[in-house]
């Protein structure tokens, strides 16, 4: 537009600096994908909400889970005070930086139609959802490495005797959150209400998938019950991955769960989720 | 596709570079509820070409340009853009296109910039952030927060996404509600530069000024259906012209010609008349004749927006055009 031409003088230094932008290059998954996460990335560093949940929430979490724990002896516990520690922190770190994080910024990108303009653009509706999880599950990797070298260099926990399978669980449980973040929008009607509708997951988990209390200090029923929750199987991954004692069969059946729930929550996604406001 | 049956000829060709650059064929979009808001639109857009999709509120525009866009797979009939399914080979399409839609939306924290960059990130060949925002005058608003825009210049910065790949075609969803005069006419001047560059662009709206000045063709939507197309010179000319005046109360509108297919609101009559000048010739003598003052006498040529007015004050279920209410004058 003629009205407002100017120099251009500073015009370039965005493009340079951007990129794709200005190379004038076909866009790939990559690109796409780096673009979206970026953009997320600077939008949590800007929501002070959102960055509390994902930076302070899990030490405070980890923090108030140890020192409940401490009270109890490791009998009843079941595997050692430092290992409970570890296991149950890294469930609750992905749970709260993917899961919780991410619920909320899919419904604010949703509400103001930032979902809906992206789907006329060339990412996939998968890119879109994966893009917009790359900062939270980024920084609930960076949270669990640390928690690892904590635990093994100041709590003294073993260092994970099957690694192979602590990070298939990881992986595992990304994904899974992933996908039950995208569900969890569909009932989530604005921003404000994320911290109610996260919620039911978030308890069901702490104290029945082994976030907050290891699985084995559970009674009998309890316990097997519990082996039908949506992150029990994942979460029997990582303990495996920890301990390297996974008992006979319960490997195979948190192999179940877990592509249980992830077909259950790819449908559930397909059938529900939403990408425009209701009106 | 599925549909082999039903187009044959254009079916079993290659998506050639003649291909139309939009062709819907008998489209339909039905929502849950049994509400079908496009009921069997048929047209086409050749490259290079500006249409335009006029209607009211709810004449089903914005649903069948989400149709064109990929966003929604029809409920019948066929899109092809580029000569692409748009929904099913979207991959093959949305590098080549551009939209803009009716609400935009770009996270309110991010700067223009940021958003520019982003865009870029998920958009083939795009054109550098300096010269998308040039286009649309946003230069030196790189570092503002999206929240801190205007109305104005956040359709403009949407534009530039649009704008953002260099796109062979161009879906503008009602591109000028909200901007004011000035902003209006800087769109109109962008697109009628990018038509100029070969860009075929489908618009939608509601100013009658802005199909009339900018489309080489246009299409009056009603309530899900096309119900005039063509040229905006071909859609006025279909139209009667029409005559008003008053007559003097004791003067009955029964009196006047028969010839003058008059109707009548009381005292109020309206003639609508494919022969302007025979009538209100025929009309002014029988006047001087029965020395009649015709009060607020009024004679206007058909307009595109006489058309449109006709056209969207039809009632719920005809497709009939509304007739003054009253009885005819004989």
């Amino acid at each position: 537009m003629s009205t407002q031409k100017q120099t251009h003088t500073d015009t370039h230094t965005p493009a340079r600096t951007g990129g794709a932008a200005g190379a004038g290059r076909a866009s790939t998954t990559a690109t796409r994908l780096a673009a979206l996460g970026r953009a997320e990335l600077t939008l949590l560093g800007r929501n002070r909400n959102n960055l509390f949940i994902a930076v302070l929430m899990p030490l405070l979490m980890i923090f108030l889970m140890r020192t409940s724990l401490k009270g109890v002896d490791e009998a009843t516990l079941g595997i050692p005070l430092s290992a409970a520690t570890v296991i149950g922190g890294t469930g609750t770190v992905l749970l709260l930086v993917v899961y919780m994080s991410l619920t909320s910024s899919l419904v604010a990108r949703r509400e103001e139609l930032v979902l809906k303009r992206l789907r006329t653009g060339e990412a996939t509706d998968a890119e879109i959802l994966a893009g917009s999880a790359l900062p939270g599950t980024a920084i609930a990797l960076a949270q669990c490495a640390i928690l690892t070298v904590g635990g093994f260099t100041l709590l003294n926990a073993d260092a994970p005797t099957r690694p192979d399978l602590l990070i298939l669980g990881m992986l595992g449980m990304i994904a899974l959150l992933v996908g039950l973040a995208a569900v969890t929008t569909s009932i989530t009607r604005g921003v404000e209400s994320a911290g109610l509708t996260t919620l039911p997951l978030f308890l069901v988990s702490a104290f029945g998938s082994g976030l907050f209390v290891p699985r084995d200090a559970l009674p009998g029923l309890a316990a097997d019950l519990s082996d039908l929750l949506p992150l029990s199987g994942v979460m029997e991954f990582v303990r495996a991955g920890w301990l390297g004692t996974a008992q006979s069969g319960s490997l195979l059946t948190a192999a179940l769960n877990t592509v249980a729930w992830a077909v259950l929550t790819g449908w559930a996604v397909r059938r529900w989720f939403r990408w425009e406001p209701r009106r | 596709m599925t549909d082999e049956a039903r187009t044959p000829a254009t079916e079993h060709q290659a998506p050639a570079a003649e291909a139309p650059a939009i062709e819907a064929t008998d489209l339909k979009r039905g929502y849950g509820g049994g509400f079908e808001a496009v009921r069997g639109l048929t047209f086409s857009v050749a490259r290079g070409e500006v249409f335009a999709l006029l209607g009211t509120n709810g004449a089903g525009k914005t649903s069948t340009v989400e149709l064109l866009e990929g966003l929604a797979a029809p409920s019948g009939g066929t899109a092809r853009v580029l000569g692409h399914d748009p929904y099913r080979e979207r991959g093959l399409v949305r590098p080549r296109i551009g939209v803009m839609l009716q609400e935009g939306g770009f996270p309110s924290d991010l700067t223009v910039a940021e958003t520019i960059r982003m865009w870029a990130g998920c958009t083939s060949g795009a054109r550098p952030t300096g010269e998308a925002l040039a286009a649309v005058g946003l230069t030196g608003r790189e570092k503002v927060r999206i929240k801190q825009l205007s109305g104005g210049e956040r359709r403009r910065l949407d534009l530039a996404c649009a704008l953002l790949g260099r796109p062979e075609v161009l879906f503008l969803d009602e591109p000028t509600t909200g901007l004011d005069a000035e902003g209006r006419r800087d769109t109109w001047e962008l697109v009628r530069a990018l038509r100029d560059q070969g860009t075929t662009v489908l618009l939608t709206t509601h100013y009658l000024e802005e199909a009339e000045t900018l489309a080489d063709r246009l299409a009056i939507m009603h309530r899900g259906r096309i119900v005039l197309s063509g040229t905006p010179a071909e859609v006025t000319a279909a139209q009667p012209a029409r005559i008003r005046f008053t007559l003097p109360a004791h003067v009955p509108a029964a009196h006047l010609p028969t010839r003058l297919r008059a109707a009548a609101d009381g005292t109020r009559i309206e003639i609508r008349t494919h022969a302007l000048q025979d009538d209100l010739a025929d009309l002014l003598g029988w006047a001087r004749e029965h020395g009649v003052r015709l009060g607020g006498l009024d004679a206007r040529s058909a307009s595109l927006e006489e058309a449109f007015l006709d056209i969207a004050s039809r009632t719920e279920d005809t497709d009939a055009p509304a007739a003054p209410k009253e009885t005819a004058a004989r």
